[in-house]
């Protein structure tokens, strides 16, 4: 291969999204299962706490949030399942690209699987728990989105680090979710201001904890991704 | 001299708090407004410290591991600070909630220092678990300095994001506003835990030496045949 035919950096996060999007498409299989798994979630939560409406839509945010972490493990455990298969991580890691750029290109489709199951759960939530998004939908939608980048990003280092060890399934969720904690706390801040109103102008703060959150973590991932995957 | 001063570690340690016990149980005048239960601020505090102090001595090690020289005995060193720090984080958290129940009236509350420092005890028990799990020792090397950058920003994090919830921990005071008896107590015994955890360190250290070691010994010869004839 010419030196001239070698991808640039966002080129080949590119290719990497387009390939995770396109294994996805063709079989759909972890997109159908996250959604129910991410909504038989939700209905736990309201039986756990009882059929109060008031009680469930006043920590509807909170939930909706949960519900999107827990299905987060699951995502992304399989989006390295699929790479450790066949050997598909050592092909891509002797390609002369940047490993950096396969990060960057996982967690964004990571993020994007997440952002879908989030669009199918906002209208279950807000049907379930009784709520109207006060402070309007492209709100929560942003909100959302922050959010989902936020898990992604560290979730994608982590489930690198886990997809090689004897105990992964148990391993992810106990090394992401307190990292994850920063995330939570805004996210379900942010999506209570949106779904409840927000008369003291909070959200803005919390929607910049968020950034700063996606900031550390997608920086971090891309320092440290390329020792996490060489061998 | 090394060996001297594997046993004088100990020796000082354990008998500066023999004495720095006495200062803070009997010398030192109890507190004004909290009484008695004051005085746990005594071991509280400087096993706090000593777990930030092993916290950073992992930061470290992991960045040196990463960016400097990936070798055995960093990857040690990275180890025995994660784990005297899981230990030291979780006797404060402990005499803390001691102390809060008859300060606070409650054992536990959301408090950001609280929440912060438990998640950040979490992290650190993920890791030392994820260690576990990893045969590899180069790998678990390297993976484990990952780990380890990544708990010490999410420290950092975590601490700025629960910050903003209602705090109920006090300030530090700072030496000035106490009385010095207090001070002096406390110093007495921060050096005592310094000695202690520096010796736990030490041998936890030579423990992660000698367990790399094992595993990277080469497998063990098979026994020599039997000497025939008796003849030596």
């Amino acid at each position: 291969m010419s030196p001239r035919a070698r991808p640039g950096f966002w080129l080949t996060a590119l290719l990497v999204l387009q390939k995770d999007l396109l294994i996805e498409w063709r079989s759909r299989a972890r997109l159908n299962a996250l959604v129910f798994f991410a909504l038989s979630t939700l209905l736990l939560f309201s039986f756990a706490l009882g059929a109060d409406t008031r009680i469930l839509g006043r920590s509807a945010g909170g939930y909706l949030w949960l519900a999107i972490m827990f299905a987060s493990v699951l995502a992304l455990g399989e989006s390295f399942r699929v790479e450790n298969e066949n050997g598909a991580l050592d092909g891509l890691r002797l390609l002369p690209v940047d490993p950096r750029a396969i990060f960057v290109g996982k967690a964004a489709g990571n993020a994007a699987l997440l952002m879908v199951v989030a669009v199918v759960l906002v209208p279950v939530t807000l049907a379930v728990y009784d709520v109207r998004p006060l402070g309007g939908l492209p709100e929560l939608a942003g909100v959302l989105a922050l959010g989902c980048l936020g898990i992604s990003a560290p979730g994608t280092i982590y489930a690198a680090i886990t997809s090689r060890s004897r105990a992964k399934d148990v391993l992810l969720p106990l090394l992401l979710f307190p990292i994850l904690i920063p995330a939570l706390i805004a996210g379900s801040k942010a999506a209570t201001l949106v779904l409840h109103g927000d008369p003291m102008q909070e959200l803005q703060s919390w929607t910049k904890l968020l950034l700063g959150f996606n900031a550390a973590y997608w920086s971090l991932g891309i320092l440290l991704f390329p020792s996490v995957i060489e061998d | 001299m090394v060996k001297a001063l594997r046993i004088a570690l100990p020796t000082i340690g354990f008998g500066m708090l023999a004495f720095g016990g006495w200062l803070a149980l009997v010398w030192v005048p109890a507190e004004r407004d909290m009484g008695a239960p004051s005085r746990i601020m005594f071991a509280h505090v400087p096993s706090v410290w000593m777990m930030f102090l092993c916290c950073v001595l992992n930061f470290g090690a992991s960045i040196w591991y990463l960016a400097g020289k990936p070798s055995i005995k960093v990857d040690a060193m990275a180890e025995a600070g994660a784990e005297v720090c899981l230990l030291f984080g979780t006797i404060g958290v402990l005499l803390g909630s001691i102390w809060a129940r008859p300060t606070w009236g409650v054992y536990w509350n959301w408090d950001p220092r609280l929440t912060s420092v438990t998640v950040m005890l979490v992290t650190y028990a993920a890791m030392l678990a994820a260690r576990r799990f990893e045969e590899d020792p180069e790998r678990r090397a390297r993976v484990s300095s990952v780990l380890g950058i990544l708990a010490a920003a999410s420290a950092v994090l975590v601490w700025f994001s629960v910050k903003w919830f209602n705090s109920l921990h006090q300030p530090q005071s700072s030496p000035s506003t106490t009385y010095p008896e207090l001070v002096l107590t406390l110093r007495w015994n921060s050096f005592a835990f310094l000695f202690i955890a520096a010796w736990f360190v030490w041998e936890r250290y030579d423990l992660a030496l000698a367990a790399r070691a094992g595993e990277l010994a080469p497998p063990e010869p098979p026994p020599a045949p039997a000497q025939q004839g008796g003849a030596a």
